[in-house]
């Protein structure tokens, strides 16, 4: 698969802070990948880095075979950009910057009118910037990522803030974009966001990357440990559990039992040995780990701003 | 690149003029105090012609353009921190904008809107107060725009440290208004202590003055070659500042 984005060992620092250090990755063609970290961590530096927005103290950048600090202007007329918290003119009507970004391009443009009808928003085509809701400006600033039909588009927290009605509607977004055989960058820190929307994603903590991998990989590695939660008036069945392979530890209160234990087979041996001494099953969940988990385990719990 | 510079432009006067505060402050404002204070002084006009080769024959039309050129570049450093602050700068340099075409953009809009300010000056001038003079005003409005582009060069340099759009217009104000008086305006230059006349001296406003008060009366521009002069070394040194200085972000 060709590498759409190439990025090795950049450095950047503000000052005495080192806001990323020796990162390196790849963006495959036609993927969605995501960047997540905890706030500070680092993944807005390196986005505008690649985007070609700062300028790395060390290490390259490739982006579609350009560079984006001498090829900037080119790389901009390919990519789009969503950048975070960003503002438009308080009283320009959306269907005046959705023309006024086509008129800065060299490259033929998408047909705006479509993009907005796709993004929900042709009935506020004549709307002031300033009176559109949070979710009606997020789907503003896709539509004009997605105005020159960019090759690659970048999302910088793309759905904070919004609500969840939003938040997928826009996930269902960029898997369109995804399915238009473009490739798109985000970064977020909604684990959930990960999980579902991407192809790989990169954990970023401290300006460093710790891991790269496909969500479910991630879980893996990271987490292998499954738990079964039942609930069993059975005779001994603590000590029933505590002999099945894998099993690490059994937790009983009641009749309420948590199994935890690792390995892929787990939640089959359970059943089989619940099956096999007869005993009776008034509730039965497994709890999985996910990307979540991965994270909190990866970067810690403390609470930071 | 061009088309992106003229829609832009366009865009902004467009945003500028559904701002009905800012729109008065840099359109009504000169035009009111011309009204205000040609009304006031205008029934003496009439009765003692002689009397009105001062002040108020060319030091009031100046003013009040004068005022044009500073609302303009007043408006342009707190539209300029506005963006700023609120990232619209950093979203349009995410495209194949140019920076200098962001910035020239806003430069041609504060001149375009210098120009229809001055024809409305004219306009509400023929009407309510016969001044009664012929003045070169295709001249004037050249000199206008001269020194409007001029000072905007200051404004540029003032919405590079001013720290956030909340003190950029009262910034603003302090460092422009200071110059008006000081410009030969109401005291000639002459009679201003020797320290004040020395600090009048390397002031932008002062050429602008004797610019504006000239071509007005008629002089030729030739014998303005000095002022024309000092306003395009401000803007050179104030360009180069700001390109050193100026923040997108």
């Amino acid at each position: 698969m060709a590498h759409v984005i190439q990025v090795s060992g950049v450095r950047k620092t503000y000052g005495s802070t080192v806001a990323v250090d020796e990162v390196s990755f790849e963006v495959n063609q036609g993927e969605i990948f995501g960047l997540i970290g905890p706030n500070g961590a680092g993944k807005t530096t390196t986005m505008e880095c690649v985007e070609g927005l700062r300028t790395p103290d060390r290490g390259t950048i490739s982006v579609l075979g350009l560079n984006p600090f001498h090829d900037v202007y080119k790389l901009q007329d390919r990519i789009g950009v969503q950048l975070q918290q960003a503002q438009l003119q308080k009283r320009i009507k959306v269907w005046e910057a959705m023309d006024l970004w086509a008129a800065l391009y060299q490259k033929k443009t998408a047909d705006g009118e479509r993009l907005l009808e796709q993004l929900g928003l042709i009935e506020k085509r004549n709307a002031w910037f300033m009176n559109l809701s949070g979710g009606q400006k997020q789907r503003l600033f896709i539509a004009l990522a997605l105005i020159n039909d960019p090759e690659v588009v970048f999302l910088d927290e793309l759905t904070t803030g919004l609500d969840p009605q939003s938040r997928r509607a826009i996930w269902g977004l960029v898997r369109g974009i995804r399915e238009r055989g473009k490739t798109v960058f985000l970064t977020t820190h909604l684990m959930e966001e990960a999980e579902r929307l991407c192809d790989r994603v990169a954990i970023i903590e401290h300006g460093r990357i710790i891991d790269i991998d496909c969500p479910e990989s991630l879980v893996k590695r990271h987490c292998p440990e499954r738990t079964v939660v039942l609930a069993t008036d059975g005779l001994n069945a603590a000590d029933h559990f505590r002999v099945i392979p894998g099993v690490e530890e059994v937790i009983c209160s009641n009749s309420q039992f948590t199994i935890r234990g690792r390995g892929d087979d787990l939640v089959t041996e359970v059943i089989h040995c619940l099956s096999e001494n007869h005993m009776r099953v008034t509730d039965f969940r497994t709890v999985l780990p996910n990307l979540e988990d991965v994270f909190l385990k990866l970067t810690g719990r403390s609470i930071r701003d | 690149m061009m088309r992106g510079l003229w829609k832009l432009t366009w865009i902004e006067i467009k945003i500028f003029l559904r701002e009905p505060l800012g729109a008065f402050g840099t359109i009504g404002f000169p035009v009111l105090v011309f009204l205000v204070w040609g009304r006031l002084a205008s029934p003496k006009m009439v009765t003692t012609p002689v009397a009105a080769t001062g002040f108020i024959r060319v030091g009031l039309p100046v003013l009040a353009s004068l005022l044009i050129a500073v609302s303009s570049v007043l408006s342009l450093v707190t539209i300029i921190s506005i963006y700023r602050e609120g990232g619209i700068l950093k979203r349009l340099r995410a495209t194949p904008l140019r920076p200098q075409t962001i910035l020239t953009a806003h430069v041609m809009v504060k001149l375009t809107l210098t120009v229809a300010t001055l024809a409305l000056l004219v306009i509400a001038g023929k009407r309510y107060y016969p001044v009664g003079v012929q003045v070169p005003f295709f001249a004037f409005a050249m000199a206008l725009l001269i020194t409007t582009w001029s000072i905007l060069s200051i404004g540029f340099v003032i919405a590079s440290i001013v720290p956030t759009a909340r003190f950029a217009q009262p910034i603003g104000a302090i460092v422009l208004y200071p110059m008006i008086a000081l410009s030969g305006l109401f005291v000639p230059l002459e009679s201003l202590p020797p320290a004040l006349h020395a600090v009048a001296r390397v002031l932008p406003l002062t050429y602008a003055v004797s610019l504006l008060e000239g071509i007005w009366s008629g002089d030729a521009w030739s014998a303005h070659v000095g002022d024309v002069a000092a306003l395009v070394v401000v803007f050179l040194i104030c360009t180069a500042l700001s390109t050193k200085v100026f923040r997108w972000e």
